[in-house]
């Protein structure tokens, strides 16, 4: 059984404009100690997809459908004293920004301690205890006096760091991590992702990565699910879609990456914009922005099977697997030939 | 921290200067002839002239400036009242706890009010408590407290007679020339003057609170606590309260420092004597030396709650605690 099992997930936010559809209807599982990279732009839905996962939302603006199991536990429309349970316990979470994630009121110890204290009958010194020995493992140091600083007095690594060593501290089966390098410099960025990685083997915790990078997906990740316009657009074992994507929006991802072989050129770009979720496009979500758009694409949307991720390769496409396969070679062609030059 | 202080000392002795340099300007600039006025109705031009040459009045501006500074660097004292002859440093003396019993009691009453209030409607936005609490503010911030006086006034005491209509009471019994005195019947007479004061502020700053709450809600480090398990009540009294009563207690600060100049509507309606109601009566004599010493007073109290501000900061908010 996965640790994690998301089907069907629907969320709709009630605004004065109208009804907008963030997520629409998105299915994945995570394995046990497994990690599972999430991609998207801006407005694709991830985060919304995770934060209604963990009950995060304000349930008076946000309309949840579908079923999250946790370990076959249903979490949608659970009572809130049981997602509190959950939360924190059971499935950690970090977010993009450690420069304002953490109370700017509250030493970095006190904080550790709640986290621990909320969900284990402990005294608050077993929970300093327990809060120094965490702060050791995400390599913090001099943890013993550092329980005693204020966020303020940390760097965004280091920020980051603390966030990782709450959101572990009660060992949670799953840690989801929203995009917790964008805002870390390069150096800082590989330290945080290496030291996720370690404390992956050590635990033996899953980890949901959501992010825009896929060189942090690369690095980490054992499946990947692309997200557009509030749906899985395609998933795959990791190796699988950087080698063989099969649909237009993965390509375009792919090709706007940098490469260093290729100096002085323009960036590769998606042209347009990403779909607005108020007033959605018929069809498929990305059929506006594809270079390769048929009539078809217009009316209906693509089908995507649902399977686990990582057993097979799948992905929303109207798309013949002959087109697919002749556009992506010439594709790959082209970036290689740029490459050389 | 020494050297934070030695700022604010520095800071406070500009502000004083400021104040009382514009004060001499002010009374320089308008037509007044306090002499006349402190002589009387029957006084002949030489008495005035006798009275003015006594007074000072006939000395440059600057020079009854700089004895008014000399008087007070050197013999601690605000001079004497221009009517009267009471001295000024006596007068305030009289009429600060005054004052000071509308301000600080009024200040328990609103923040006893619109901090709950504030919370539960930014808790609730758009729920009948935030409508009706808000549709309180518009009044409370749109009425006059003259009007908002009288009527409490009229009604609770005159009508209804739970509380006096107006007058005061010393907290301390056996003071000389009090008619009543004691704790009892001070927070008698006090009720309907904190009650207004309570409906004008309690306006403001359940405004302030209810936006300050919801934003500080909205803050990531809030998110990060629900995320770590934390319950409703938690999360509120541990994450959003000490930092959404940040700014509060600023305004508070300042709010605090200006009303104890003197709240002039709230006690001439209510006929407390205290420093609104001295200042009322000193200016309508041109009593230069009271008029000076009211505003020394409330610009010391500006100052002090400014600093009480700085210091009680440092306490809430670890990022501006000088190490």
């Amino acid at each position: 059984m996965p640790a994690l099992e998301v089907i069907d997930l629907a969320t709709r936010f009630r605004t004065d404009d109208g009804v907008v559809r963030a997520v629409a209807g998105v299915s994945f599982s995570v394995d046990k100690a497994g990690t599972l990279g999430v991609v998207g732009e801006s407005g694709s839905g991830k985060s919304v997809t995770f934060l209604t996962v963990m009950g995060l939302l304000d349930a008076r603006q946000a309309e949840a459908s579908g079923s999250v199991l946790l370990h076959g536990e249903e979490m949608l429309g659970a009572s809130q004293s049981r997602l509190r349970q959950i939360r924190g316990a059971k499935i950690g979470m970090i977010f993009q920004d450690p420069m304002t994630s953490l109370n700017p009121v509250k030493t970095i110890g006190w904080q550790l301690e709640e986290a621990a204290l909320i969900h284990q009958d402990i005294t608050r010194k077993e929970a300093r205890r327990q809060a120094v020995q965490i702060l050791k493992e995400v390599e913090i140091p001099f943890a013993e006096q550092r329980v005693r600083d204020y966020p303020h007095q940390f760097s965004g690594g280091m920020r980051q760091r603390v966030m990782i060593a709450m959101a572990l501290i009660n060992n949670p089966e799953i840690l989801i991590a929203d995009e917790p390098t964008t805002a870390l410099d390069v150096t800082t960025q590989a330290q945080i992702l290496r030291l996720m990685k370690r404390l992956q083997e050590e635990h033996g915790m899953a980890i949901v990565m959501i992010t825009h990078d896929l060189g942090v997906v690369a690095e980490l990740a054992d499946d990947v699910i692309v997200m557009y316009g509030g749906r899985v657009v395609e998933q795959a074992k990791v190796d699988d879609l950087f080698v063989k994507p099969e649909m237009p929006y993965t390509w375009g991802l792919l090709g706007s990456l940098p490469r260093l072989a290729a100096p002085g050129g323009r960036l590769a770009q998606i042209p347009g914009q990403p779909p607005s979720l108020l007033h959605p496009p018929p069809g498929c979500p990305f059929n506006p922005r594809c270079e390769f758009v048929m009539d078809i694409c217009r009316v209906e949307l693509p089908e995507l099977e649902l399977s686990p991720v990582g057993v097979e390769h799948r992905f929303r496409c109207h798309l013949d697997a002959e087109a697919r396969e002749r556009i992506w070679n010439a594709k790959k062609a082209g970036m290689v030939s740029e490459d050389a030059a | 921290m020494t050297q934070f202080l030695i700022r604010r000392i520095f800071w406070a002795i500009f502000l004083f200067f400021v104040a009382t340099i514009i004060t001499y300007l002010i009374f320089w600039v308008i037509p007044a002839d306090p002499a006349a006025l402190a002589a009387g109705k029957a006084a002949t031009p030489a008495d005035v002239a006798r009275v003015r040459h006594f007074l000072h009045l006939d000395d440059p501006i600057w020079r009854q400036y700089l004895r008014f500074l000399w008087n007070l660097v050197g013999h601690q004292s605000l001079g004497r009242s221009f009517v009267n002859r009471q001295s000024v440093n006596h007068t305030i003396g009289q009429d600060a706890p005054v004052t000071a019993s509308l301000v600080f009691g009024g200040a328990i009453f609103w923040l006893s009010l619109s901090i709950p209030v504030g919370i539960l409607s930014a808790l609730r936005p758009r729920s009948i408590l935030d409508r009706v609490s808000m549709t309180f503010v518009l009044i409370g911030i749109s009425a006059h407290p003259v009007w908002i006086g009288l009527l409490l006034s009229y009604f609770i005491g005159f009508r209804l007679h739970l509380t006096p209509i107006a007058g005061y009471c010393n907290f301390f019994t056996g003071s000389p020339g009090a008619q009543c005195g004691g704790p009892v019947q001070w927070a008698y007479h006090m009720i309907l003057p904190w009650i207004t004061f309570m409906i004008l502020f309690a306006a403001l700053y359940v405004r302030l609170v209810r936006a300050s709450v919801m934003e500080t809600m909205a803050e990531d480090y809030v998110r990060t606590a629900r995320a770590k398990g934390a319950s409703q009540s938690r999360v509120m009294i541990q994450h959003v309260l000490r930092n959404s009563l940040l700014p509060v207690v600023t305004i508070l600060g300042m709010d605090l420092g200006l009303a104890l100049g003197g709240a002039i509507f709230t006690e001439t309606i209510f006929n407390l004597p205290g420093l609104g109601q001295q200042v009322i009566t000193a200016y309508n004599f041109d009593d230069l030396p009271m008029i000076t010493g009211i505003v020394v007073f409330a610009t010391i109290c500006v100052i002090i709650f400014n600093l009480i501000v700085d210091i009680t900061y440092g306490f809430l908010d670890p990022r501006i605690r000088p190490s």
